[in-house]
């Protein structure tokens, strides 16, 4: 047979759609395909009628992984990104496992990074194969056909790629599929590529978990203890009552709140209102913020728990031998998410357990949480993924808390019914699992030459996952390497370096948050860096560039981005008349990033952020255009932070409520932000999160030209203020 | 209790309480979620719907208010500004998470259905209320000028 078979006819016989090539892994991690699903996980469909579907295992919460993915297929299988449907993986952690966690989730701006060679593997599969296909058919040899555009094409013939997919799917599968040459990209890298979620976030038909109604379903809403650790004496709802849309309230077993049940979201946020409670706070965190800062501080300045480097080099030998010590202390607040959705999750009864409908970044985790409450097996748990209205580390935490919650209000409601648990904003701003506050210590030895000698570096604050079931990936020897990542494992060369660590330890629960660690040491590390070149009457450019001199790939690639920066600000003139510029370097996630602030204005009647120049090392820029723009996001929510938001406490209850009071970045708060992408043939590392811990200390450093050091944060609470 | 209201053109009786917002009667009462909840008290924007054309926070209005006017949401606002805002938005693919986007998008075709012309201080102070946790602003900015030109082409 070698009959090319235009489209049109194959659609006419009706079985196109039934035949069906499925490319994925075996659970060895071997390559596999067939016509179905059995035996293997799939991870890209070419139909018969040349509908191709991408099955994405990562969850989207705005940071582009829906795009991400489907362009390594899109780019092995030679057609445009458009052509590539896009379906979200059921949560099953053995078929999607995140290969860098070992558990099903999306995390530490890992997406790409652990996704990048599987998904290029499995497009590369089907192409090999529906040539082989084509050429079997055709009687030519496979080197004569080629993909093109979704069509296979030999000489004189041509036929449409699904033509082929069910022969393809009996073949067998190669071992290891050419890969294409990283010259011969057109998908990946191409700047043009957009995003492919914009259409139903443009009219409004996306659905987010918030948007979940189901038959029957109810809301519950939480009564929490306003202060951290308190537990609930009683409670009386006979105001409540009067509320219409009420159901009832009860208390959770854990007696950690009050859960009230009503008919729709204002109801159930009425009569939680309406709800009087009685608290014990005998175990409750009490203390107001200025106790709390005191105490961290107090924690940097004694001998630490905790000795987190590890290397034995003398730190406090080079510091006696140093001509100049430039000793600094810093205090960092507590800091929440605030996702633009707040929390919700809805659990459904179903045929066989219960669904849950949610944009998790944790699949596993939420299972996990669901069967531990309810009792049923993770295998009879299914999770209906949604879109994510943000998340920044909040839809997921160490102890699967709103999950737990809504487990919880689903079976104290019986189980027979959905529930619906939703988050006020005020829920979102009081309700803990905040980047922690910390406060850090810093005595920085400089030689005659002016260079770096030694450096001792002192962190106290929460860990975030001691006690979480990830504790043993994380905590080495009493350390909880977020605490202190960005420090310990710094690029610069520092000859004596001490990295002690203190654990405070209160009822205030606390969260991986955007950059999880690098959020603080980022901060201090890059405030300490130009706080040395000013003493050492150095460019700060030029100082950092001279502490990166060994030639390891690690650090040509930090200062290959600080060069980028440096060039595209125009570092080596001076600004214009009035403006200020700062700089800071960081890398996190595997990614490196350098960035400028330039200001004009000053403290007192008001900052403007003019301009964010932002150079990014990534390795390999799968889209560039998704890039840039998780680099201007991060740098704003890094921004955004720094300048203004803070959680503090009065009496162990946090102050702020809402935006209004925890204010968030607005429109007018950075003029501009340019992004410059170096280009690179290395293994993809994350973008989600390394553009944040930059921001804050350019913008520190721009200040500090000719204002204010700032070392406690936010800076509106220094008597800084922006325009 | 009932109330008569107008979405999108089409007449629905509501049986929430007077008392409720729009946005909670949108939402939970009629379903279309498109236009979301971010904070319940008139500081993220990303409730914005128009009422008789004129962009409102539908958290801040209550439903009986709103008897016998015209309340366009997400889902139903068309016009020559409004595609003109939605292909801006594509092109310069300014969402991300998405959430705020159906309030940024209302504000947007608010203010270029009063000012095809806005100057990047106007955006900006038009545009202020509307929250962005993603900071997609410096795009939200760039659409708006985009649209703006799309209109006067
Ligand atoms: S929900 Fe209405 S302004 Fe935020
Ligand atoms: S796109 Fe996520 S809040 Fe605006």
């Amino acid at each position: 047979m070698t009959v090319a078979v235009s489209r049109r006819a194959f659609l006419q016989t009706g079985v196109a759609a039934a035949s069906v090539l499925t490319i994925g892994f075996r659970p060895d991690h071997t390559l596999a395909a067939g016509a179905g699903t059995q035996g293997l996980t799939p991870f890209v469909k070419v139909t018969g009628d040349g509908t191709v579907t991408a099955i994405i295992k990562h969850f989207e919460c705005g940071q582009g992984v829906t795009t991400g993915l489907a362009t390594l297929i899109a780019e092995e299988l030679n057609i445009p990104l458009d052509q590539v449907n896009v379906e979200f993986a059921p949560a099953d952690v053995e078929k999607y496992r995140n290969l860098l966690f070992g558990i099903q989730g999306t995390g530490g701006s890992t997406a790409m990074a652990n996704s990048y060679m599987q998904y290029r593997t499995a497009g590369a599969a089907a192409r090999t194969m529906l040539i082989a296909a084509a050429a079997a058919a055709w009687d030519v040899p496979e080197s004569r056909v080629k993909l093109i555009n979704g069509h296979l094409v030999s000489d004189n013939k041509t036929a449409p790629m699904g033509v082929f997919a069910a022969a393809a799917a009996a073949r067998e599968v190669p071992a290891a599929p050419v890969l294409k040459d990283p010259a011969e990209f057109s998908v990946i890298g191409n700047p043009e590529t957009r995003r492919r979620d914009s259409g139903p976030k443009i009219d409004g038909t996306a659905q987010f978990a918030m948007d979940v109604h189901l038959d029957g379903q109810i809301v519950a809403v939480m009564k929490r203890s306003p202060r951290f650790g308190g537990t609930l004496v009683s409670f009386d709802d006979s105001a409540a009552r009067a509320v219409p849309g009420f159901i009832r309230a009860a208390a959770l077993p854990t007696q950690t709140a009050v859960v009230v049940y009503a008919h729709d979201t204002w109801a159930a946020f009425q009569a939680r209102d309406a709800l009087a409670t009685e608290w014990d706070f005998s175990d409750a965190d009490n203390r107001s913020s200025d106790e709390m800062r005191s105490d961290l501080l107090a924690m940097v300045k004694t001998e630490a728990q905790f000795d987190a480097k590890g290397v034995v080099r003398d730190a406090s030998a080079a510091l006696d031998g140093a001509t100049q010590v430039i000793e600094q202390e810093f205090f960092l607040p507590y800091l929440a998410h605030a996702p633009m959705e707040p929390l919700n999750c809805t659990i459904a009864p179903s045929p066989t357990g219960v669904t849950l409908y949610d944009g998790t970044q944790m699949p596993t985790g939420a299972q996990q949480a669901l069967s531990a409450v309810l009792g049923i097996p993770t295998d009879k748990i299914a999770v209906q993924s949604l879109y994510a209205g943000g998340t920044f580390g909040r839809r997921a935490s160490p102890d699967a808390d709103y999950h737990v919650e809504a487990a919880l209000a689903f079976a104290l409601n019986g189980g027979a019914q959905p529930v619906k648990l939703v988050w006020s904003r005020e829920d979102d701003i009081t309700g803990g699992y905040y980047r922690p506050s910390v406060a850090h210590r810093v005595r920085v030895g400089l030689g005659a030459d002016g260079h770096i000698v030694g450096w001792d570096h002192r962190v106290a604050g929460q860990s975030i996952f001691k006690g979480s079931g990830f504790e043993s990936f994380v905590v080495q020897n009493g350390v909880d390497s977020t605490s202190v990542e960005g420090v310990r494992d710094t690029l610069y060369d520092i000859p004596g370096q001490y990295v002690g660590l203190t654990d405070e330890s209160t009822p205030i629960t606390v969260n991986w948050w955007r950059s999880v660690g690098h959020s603080h040491t980022a901060y201090v590390m890059e405030t300490m860096m130009d706080m040395a070149a000013h003493v050492a009457q150095r460019d700060p450019v030029e100082f950092r560039l001279a502490h990166l001199t060994s030639g390891s790939a690690d650090q040509n690639r930090l200062a290959g981005v600080l060069r980028l920066a440096a060039e595209k600000a125009g570092w080596d003139q001076q600004p214009l008349p009035g403006r200020r510029r700062g700089v800071a370097a960081h890398k996190s996630f595997g990614t490196y990033v350098a960035e400028v602030v330039e200001i004009s204005g000053d403290v007192e009647s008001g900052l403007v952020i003019e301009k964010v120049i932002c150079a990014v090392d990534c390795g390999t820029p799968v889209n560039p255009d998704v890039i840039a723009a998780q680099m201007e996001s991060a740098i704003g929510y890094g921004l955004g932070h720094v300048m203004r938001s803070q959680i503090s406490f009065s009496n162990g209850e946090v102050d702020q409520s809402n935006f209004p009071d925890y204010e968030t970045l607005r429109i007018s708060d950075i003029k501009a932000i340019e992004t410059h992408i170096v280009p690179s043939t290395a293994p993809p590392s994350g973008v989600g999160e390394p553009g944040t811990p930059p921001a804050g200390p350019a913008l520190a450093n721009a200040i500090a030209v000719d204002g204010p050091r700032i070392t406690e944060l936010p800076m509106t609470s220094q008597d800084v203020n922006f325009a | 209790m009932s109330n008569q209201l107008t979405v999108n053109g089409q007449v629905h009786d509501i049986h929430m309480h007077g008392d409720t917002p729009l946005l909670w009667v949108l939402r939970d009462g009629l379903k279309l979620t498109g236009t979301k909840y971010g904070c319940g008290v008139a500081a993220c924007g990303a409730c914005t719907v128009h009422v008789d054309g004129e962009p409102m926070r539908s958290c801040q209005v209550r439903v009986a208010d709103v008897e016998g006017a015209e309340v366009t949401t997400i889902e139903g606002v068309e016009s020559e500004v409004a595609t003109a805002v939605r292909q801006a938005w594509d092109e310069i693919s300014v969402v991300q998470c998405g959430f705020c986007q159906s309030g940024q998008i209302m504000s947007a075709i608010g203010l270029l259905t009063e000012n095809r012309q806005p100057t990047i201080d106007e955006i900006e102070s038009y545009m202020w209320g509307n929250a962005c946790r993603c900071a997609t602003y410096q795009r939200v900015r760039a659409a708006v000028r985009r649209a703006s030109d799309i209109l006067e082409a």
